[in-house]
């Protein structure tokens, strides 16, 4: 057990699956959401050439997920750390 | 210097390239064979990881189909880059720290089971397999343009370079002649857009381009499309024809298809530590976005280019003697037809009763700089990409099945005593026989190759992503549980699709939206498989007997960093 305690564990993993989930929460806003489900009204909303629904779901969401990677990583690293679990 | 001439030249060069870097990175063991000695840094794994995903359907297909379903080609877009969130934050630090060479590994392990075990790897090499013959047959359309032999040459061309390669560099000659691929697959991308984009907008950025006004007036170009869509009878470009169910689910498919499947969840095991595996998806989907981000912009350029050159600057048509090079040229290979209904001597194309053109979706992307009347060298350059595209991926798709035979069947399976010296040469000539498998899918396509791409990404959506999610996040699943789930999640996805496309059967139903499950088309129907399959697994895992403790702790100890060592086989 690389943790202090199994309290550490748990509240790592916690901690762990929470960033994970607001992550998934935009994920599916920016894709399932703005891309396809609202679609429609996002579309009377003009932005520069586009209709801001079509945008999201040919440009906007691509871009969305790529921050959210690097917002995961950077996040676990800090969180690696206040645990005390990172790699060598 | 003829078109000809100059593609021989630059997909020579390439070829040059790739077999030089495979001599150079030559495997030894059977560490570096699998996972390329575990030693590939993240920012060249990301880069092969992006050219093993992109393959000739979304180099050479993908652009041509948005640029025929407008917004519905949303689904391609979204879907086969959404997949890498849920791979980069559910899948890959996980599967690292597990530390094994691949998902039949994983699955074997964590379900204990060899049973388990047994149906990751038939679905592994289904998948594969399923996917690997349309690349060769992709390879062989190129060389048949281009190089104007016949397709058998081409496939029999394209095989003899990836077994090169592939057979003697396994993972680590293939991941860095990936980097290479990804370099020369993206630069032929982006040369003919951002010219296109140029001449169409004035704005050399594509995506920029996309949103601008046409060169010369006020109007923007997405609504100067939705006008002549109107004008012309088809849907408005912006707006589609799918219900928004089935937009929904096919996307839904295509991303948790994407995140399921083998030969890209496998690049994840090639780098050193997990934290790099995590950077290493970002990195990956970094280098995918600029091809993915720019395809829309194509479709978009290039549905305007030909309704213009085809219906001429006054819509009323063009002469047939007056047509356009590209029309002639693409009208030889018999992907473009004109048939003159009303008489007029005229082209006309429209989506009601005057249109007279029927065009192949796939040759929009190969015929966009032609129609732009772009240089020669230029024409050249997407040739040598989307070789590379093909090849990039069939290599990756090889390398997968020649594991799944050599590792998971033989060495954990049939034979567990070879040597390691053995193995690799087990390995080594399971990709010799896969490679000789896929040249003759190639060849000899099975009716269906169009819509084996739906087959393979529904089947990893319902087979392997519960089975994987489940196994990291929920420690008390079971075996009995997994193995039902899995089964269950295939047999309703494979019957789904046998029944409305009829692969080896005559169709039991139309494949028409009227008889559809909730409205939900056979691409989207993974969707479904997938929910099957967690239901199943979870009702069957309750009333089953309770994990081992110590796989329990197994699944403690990947999710954590610390002390994550080498890949390995035992």
């Amino acid at each position: 057990m690389a943790f202090q305690s199994s309290e550490q564990a748990s509240a790592y993993w916690r901690e762990n699956v929470s960033l994970m989930l607001k992550l998934l929460a935009i994920w599916f806003a920016v894709s399932f959401g703005a891309g396809i489900l609202f679609v429609d009204a996002l579309n009377a909303v003009q932005f520069f050439g586009f209709k801001l629904g079509f945008w999201f779901a040919q440009q906007g969401s691509i871009y969305v997920f790529v921050l959210l990677i690097f917002v995961y990583v950077v996040k676990m690293n800090q969180l690696d750390q206040k645990y005390n679990v990172q790699e060598e | 210097m003829d078109l000809q001439t100059l593609t021989y030249i630059i997909v020579g060069a390439t070829f040059l390239l790739y077999i030089g870097i495979a001599v150079w990175a030559r495997a030894g063991s059977t560490h570096e064979f699998y996972v390329a000695g575990g030693g590939v840094s993240p920012l060249a794994n990301g880069m092969a990881t992006a050219a093993d995903w992109m393959s000739a359907a979304s180099f050479i297909s993908m652009a041509g189909l948005i640029s025929f379903m407008g917004y519905d080609g949303s689904v391609y877009l979204m879907g086969w880059t959404g997949g890498y969130v849920l791979l980069a934050l559910c899948l890959a630090p996980y599967l690292r720290k597990f530390g094994k060479f691949t998902v039949p590994d994983f699955i074997g392990d964590r379900y204990y089971s060899q049973t388990a075990r047994t149906v990751a790897v038939v679905c592994a090499i289904l998948v594969s397999f399923v996917y690997v013959a349309g690349q060769m047959r992709g390879v062989g359309v190129v060389f048949s343009r281009f190089l104007e032999v016949d397709i058998e040459t081409g496939v029999v061309v394209g095989m003899a370079v990836v077994f090169f390669y592939a057979v003697l560099g396994g993972m680590k000659g293939i991941t860095y002649t990936q980097v290479a691929q990804y370099c020369v697959l993206i630069f032929a991308y982006l040369v003919p857009a951002i010219f296109i984009s140029l001449m169409i907008t004035g704005n050399p950025i594509p995506q920029l381009g996309f949103g601008s006004t046409i060169e010369g007036t006020d109007t923007y170009l997405l609504d100067k499309l939705d006008g002549l869509s109107t004008e012309l009878g088809f849907a408005l470009y912006t707006d589609g024809t799918k219900s928004m169910m089935d937009v929904f689910a096919i996307t839904a498919a295509l991303m948790v298809g994407t995140a399921g499947l083998p030969h890209v969840i496998v690049r994840f095991f090639t780098v050193p530590r997990v934290k790099d595996a995590r950077i290493s998806a970002g990195w990956a989907l970094i280098f995918i976005m600029i091809l993915y981000t720019t395809a829309p912009s194509i479709g978009a350029f290039a549905r305007y280019n030909m309704i213009n050159t085809l219906n001429g600057p006054d819509h009323q048509g063009t002469l047939v003697s007056e047509a356009p090079q590209w029309v002639k040229n693409w009208e030889k290979t018999g992907l473009i037809k004109h048939e003159d209904k009303n008489g007029d001597g005229r082209m006309f194309y429209s989506g009601d009763a005057r249109n007279e053109m029927t065009i192949d979706r796939d040759i929009m992307v190969l015929a966009n700089p032609e129609i732009a009347q772009l240089p020669n060298w230029v024409i050249a350059l997407v040739a040598a990409g989307a070789v590379a595209a093909a090849l990039s991926t069939a290599a990756g798709l090889l390398l997968v099945i020649s594991t799944s035979i050599s590792h998971d069947l033989l060495k954990r399976n049939l034979m567990p005593n070879i040597s390691d010296k053995m193995e690799l040469r087990y390995a080594r000539g399971a990709a010799a026989v896969a490679i000789l498998v896929a040249g003759y899918l190639g060849i000899n396509p099975p009716g269906f190759v169009a819509e084996v791409v739906a087959f393979a990404f529904g089947l990893a959506a319902a087979s392997f992503f519960p089975a994987i999610i489940l196994g990291i996040f929920y420690k008390k699943m079971n075996k009995e549980g997994a193995v039902a789930g899995m089964l269950a999640g295939m047999v309703f996805t494979i019957g789904y699709i046998v029944y409305f496309k009829g692969i080896f059967i005559t169709p039991m139903a139309a494949n028409v939206p009227a008889n559809w499950f909730l409205g939900i088309s056979p691409e989207g129907i993974g969707t479904v498989g997938m929910l099957v399959n967690f239901v199943v697994a979870f009702a069957v895992s309750k009333f089953t007997k309770e994990v081992p403790a110590e796989v329990q702790d197994i699944v403690e100890s990947i999710r954590f960093p610390k002390g994550a060592g080498a890949a390995s086989s035992h």
